[in-house]
């Protein structure tokens, strides 16, 4: 296996590690957070992040030192960090180790920005099925709080960053960013229009940022070891740093691997994931969860970053690859997807609300072999009207798995549906001719 | 009430927001622990403590699948269904619980101590099949395991088998 240096889950790999704060101290924990606070301004820790090329790592990849250069300067009144730890999207499974590991390390990142962007108070919006996750984080807290990380006045600089956590409560839009403010203010997660963005208009109506847990867990380490030598790893200038991946479905040893951006999906599988778990070859797999367009095998060699999977035709979104053998009907887990977006479809856009049942309706028909061929012009017709015609992107997402597998496999299509018409289709003569 | 019974944490729950409706949702699970699915009256006490309409209160709980509007088992398991539990088998696991609980998803077994529900992912795709049981998640799970399962939370109400701090793979694996 290709040696590379482990960033985010290197403490957690120690034997013995239990990601205590005594723990997490002893690998020079909360270094950076003494190093930052009151000695090195706010605006240039935003430069540094900015510099490092650090991108989001939730699913859209933004700039995060760009996004909190968004937040109003002159602006007097509160802030607030929200830390996005709603990790719902399908295949994705990474936010919720980093969090029950080395909750510190997450901690820190939070600390970090909120002293970056000036915000006293901070949300961990944690999806409300991982209590065990809620409660390390806030035991955690409550350790970072006695020892001065958290708190009133940090570490006698007079600089203040309370933390909470909130239960979310299963509901995977609130993921997106401000469908989870919505949430947090105690209503229903519907996608708030945009503009206003909420570095103007978050939480409260006040400016805000949402960081992604993982994008945060790299704070300490750029603050640490500097923002060149964040930039110099994985595929700089565009896709720097690495990225835990979350490798799932037919493979040998799936789980959480941490690479260098870059690395090729070949690689990721076949070294890091032990390959294929039978002797079945690849089939299709999906390199950024479920949202993201399947791709097939001739795409093995795409490496794992922001551009070159797109220019593939997909996404890097949440680091989620789902790996599906030969055998595996294509239709099927479209359809299974399908049926995850038309569940969590918010109904807040007639689009997405109408068109994501009627999709799993016509899949539903084509697999119980009751299809026709005019059904594969009507899932064409509907994936175009819903995406890009909703509040966020979860109308483009929810179309993706059938775009994709309609546009690679398309045949896997028609043959059933010519199955159905040589089951179902009693052929009558024109009447008049006996 | 809520506010005799849990005073002091609903307190601390609405000190952390500077917005009362944002403690809603905290509020509800804590009505929710109470009595296994969040009740009427508890939805009229928290809107009265929050200072909303019990209106306001409804549209939110029923946007959430986690909160229960009627009772439920003892042990709510649910199963998850998403693609990625489904290429390694969950269909199978939500077949061998139906048959061994004699339940279909969305109902509760006789004597109130089972209630089975198929949901959607709960990111826990590289330890597939898995499901989560009350507050606690089961991975890898083997009809051997459900078994084991089932039989602990019969016996002793909670099980050995529920997963800590989640690492997958364990390190030890890593190294080979």
């Amino acid at each position: 296996m290709p040696q590379h240096e482990l960033i985010l889950l290197k403490n957690m790999m120690q034997p013995g590690y239990t990601g205590s704060l005594a723990d997490y101290e002893k690998t020079g924990g909360y270094q950076a957070l003494r190093n930052t606070l009151g000695k090195i301004a706010p605006p240039d820790v935003t430069a540094m992040v900015r510099k490092s090329g650090l991108r989001g790592r939730g699913g859209a990849g933004f700039p995060t030192g760009v996004k909190w250069g968004f937040l109003p300067k002159d602006y007097q009144g509160p802030r607030y960090l929200c830390c996005n730890a709603d990790e719902s999207e399908p295949g994705t499974f990474k936010d919720r180790q980093l969090m029950e590991r080395d909750p510190h390390q997450v901690l820190e990142g939070i600390v970090l920005a909120c002293y970056a962007i000036g915000a006293e108070t901070a949300y961990i919006y944690i999806r409300g099925e991982m209590v065990l996750g809620s409660k390390i984080l806030e035991q955690a807290i409550g350790e970072a709080r006695v020892a001065g990380y958290i708190g009133k006045n940090i570490l006698g600089t007079g600089i203040n960053a309370d933390v909470w956590v909130h239960r979310g409560a299963g509901a995977y839009i609130c993921g997106e960013e401000t469908a989870l403010l919505e949430s947090l203010e105690g209503k229903r997660g519907l996608p708030r229009v945009k503009p206003p963005f909420p570095a103007t208009h978050g939480l409260y109506n006040k400016p805000t940022v949402v960081n992604n847990v993982e994008t945060l867990a790299n704070l300490p380490h750029i603050i640490n070891r500097g923002p060149e030598w964040f930039a110099a790893i994985g595929s700089p200038p565009k896709s720097t740093g690495t990225r835990v991946f979350c490798v799932s479905g037919h493979v040998k040893r799936p789980g959480n691997y941490e690479i260098p951006m870059g690395m090729t999906v070949r690689e990721l599988v076949y070294e890091h994931a032990g390959g294929m778990r039978s002797d079945k070859p690849m089939k299709a797999f999906i390199p950024g969860g479920a949202s993201a367009p399947f791709l097939t095998p001739a795409h093995l060699d795409v490496k794992l970053d922001f551009e070159h999977v797109a220019a593939a035709g997909s996404m890097l979104g949440s680091g989620g690859v789902t790996v599906m053998e030969e055998g595996t009907s294509i239709v099927w887990a479209a359809l299974r997807l399908m049926e995850f977006f038309y569940h969590e479809s918010c109904g807040k856009c007639s689009p997405c609300r109408e068109g994501s049942s009627w999709l799993v309706q016509t899949l539903r028909r084509i697999l119980a072999r009751r299809g026709r061929m005019e059904d594969l012009e009507t899932l064409s017709d509907l994936c175009k009207n819903i995406a890009g015609r909703t509040v966020c992107a979860f109308g483009d997402a929810a179309v993706a798995p059938i775009q994709s597998t309609l546009k690679h496999w398309r045949q896997e299509y028609v043959d059933l549906i010519n199955e159905a018409e040589v089951a179902n289709l009693i052929r009558l003569e024109p009447a008049g001719r006996h | 009430m809520l506010k005799d019974k849990y005073g002091k944490e609903i307190e601390e729950i609405l000190s952390r927001y500077p917005v009362k409706r944002s403690a809603l949702i905290p509020l509800l699970y804590v009505a929710q622990r109470d009595q296994g699915y969040v009740t009427e009256s508890a939805m009229h006490e928290i809107a009265h403590l929050l200072k909303l309409t019990p209106p306001q209160v409804y549209e939110t709980i029923t946007f959430y699948t986690m909160f229960n509007l009627k009772p439920m088992g003892k042990f709510h398991i649910q199963v998850c269904k998403s693609l990625m539990c489904a290429l390694v088998g969950s269909d199978t696991v939500i077949e061998w619980i139906k048959a061994k609980l004699r339940i279909a998803p969305g109902e509760s077994t006789a004597d109130g101590l089972f209630s089975l529900s198929v949901v959607e992912c709960l990111a826990a795709c590289g330890t597939a099949p898995m499901m989560q049981i009350n507050d606690d998640y089961y991975e890898q799970l083997t009809e051997n395991k459900l078994d084991r399962i089932l039989a602990d939370l019969r016996s002793i109400g909670t099980s050995p088998l529920k997963s800590g701090p989640f690492m997958w793979p364990e390190p030890l694996n890593v190294e080979r």
